[in-house]
């Protein structure tokens, strides 16, 4: 998980048993219940999500910290709110 | 309230969409939309409405479907013809969504129902295609103080407008009363493209989406008018009328009124009753 001790994740969420559109639905879900200034965790799966679902996210308004490997296959991409 | 993957999933479409996200779908969920008229304009409405999500969908109606509802009225099928309106619209919104809360009133819109029926709804979609309908309608809700959405339809023109309270002219400021009995044809008389009942019905239906998510502006102290054979879509500014008989401050209408319907000639009564149900 988040080796980064800047920030503090406030929720996780796993996106990897779904397909787009609704892996972005899912991040887009979770990161609405947060408060402004949260920080998010998403795991996801290589290809298609960790192309779309952080520029989705961006394209939200929100803000990118970290995308740390897991080296299965899968990420870690931890978002802060900021919209 | 959270959602379940398989709302997630239907909505999704709704929920990816900056301006409506999560809240907008809840707000789109909690929300009550009363559709007047389950006839051309009523019927996509009603569809949009219901694969919207929209919580509560009242319908109401006095009418049977008939066979020559069928070139605009969607809702129904050829399997319907002759069951009540409101029924039909009701089974295929609960097929489309069954999520959707649906609430049939199958009587005539009068004087002297339409406020009780009315009271519980956040939003009114005026469907109806006479204008001692049109102007009950809009009586009532501002009496009411409830916002909705006019429109009208004929041959291949259509109309809408959006009254909220406080924000721009009702459908009295405008029109002021209702023309002279038969002064103005029906769309039994007149005709109308199916698809005109479609995309006017559909623009109701987005005003509604708008109203219960916030998202944009409504079409309010505006009306829309579109011409089919001339690719025409105009938006036009419309005043507020300071002496308007029902929504300025000193109104001289402070009860509803049941005008006159037009008597057209050759009509039966079950004709009359289908006009007024477009």
């Amino acid at each position: 998980m988040a080796t980064n001790e800047n920030y503090t994740i406030a929720d996780t969420v796993d996106i990897t048993d779904v397909v787009c559109p609704v892996t972005f639905v899912k991040a887009k879900v979770a990161i609405e219940e947060l408060e402004l200034g949260e920080v998010l965790s998403v795991h996801l799966n290589d290809g298609e999500p960790l192309l779309n679902v952080p520029r989705s996210l961006k394209e939200e308004g929100h803000q990118i910290l970290a995308l740390n490997d897991n080296e299965d296959g899968t990420y870690d991409l931890i978002v802060k709110k900021n919209a | 309230m959270a959602f379940t993957d398989e709302q997630l999933e239907r909505y999704s479409r709704h929920i990816i969409l900056k301006e409506v996200g999560v809240k907008g779908q809840k707000k789109l969920m909690a929300g009550k939309v009363l559709i007047i008229g389950a006839g051309g304009l009523g019927a996509p409405a009603a569809m949009y409405l219901a694969a919207a999500g929209v919580g509560t969908i009242g319908i109401a109606d006095a009418d049977v479907v008939d066979l020559s509802n069928l070139q605009r009225q969607v809702i129904h099928t050829t399997d319907d013809l002759g069951k009540p309106k409101v029924q039909s619209a009701a089974e295929t919104m609960k097929a489309i969504n069954p999520d959707v809360n649906v609430v049939t009133y199958e009587d005539f819109i009068a004087a002297n129902n339409i406020a009780d029926i009315i009271k519980d709804y956040d939003f009114v979609l005026d469907g109806t295609d006479n204008f001692p309908a049109k102007f009950l309608i809009n009586d009532a809700c501002v009496q009411a103080g409830i916002p909705f959405c006019h429109a009208g339809i004929i041959r291949f023109r259509g109309q809408l407008m959006t009254w909220v309270p406080g924000e721009g002219p009702c459908y009295r400021c405008v029109f002021k009363e209702p023309p002279p009995k038969d002064a103005v044809p029906t769309c039994k008389q007149a005709g109308v493209i199916g698809a005109m009942a479609g995309v006017i019905g559909c623009l109701q239906a987005m005003e509604a989406v708008k109203f219960l998510t916030g998202a944009g502006e409504l079409l309010t102290g505006k009306l829309l008018t579109y011409d089919a054979l001339t690719n025409t879509i105009r938006t036009v500014n419309i005043p507020e009328d300071p002496d308007c008989a029902v929504c300025s401050d000193h109104p001289t209408i402070t009860e509803l009124i049941d005008y006159e319907q037009a008597a057209c000639d050759g009509l039966s009564k079950d004709d009359v009753a289908e006009a007024a149900a477009e």
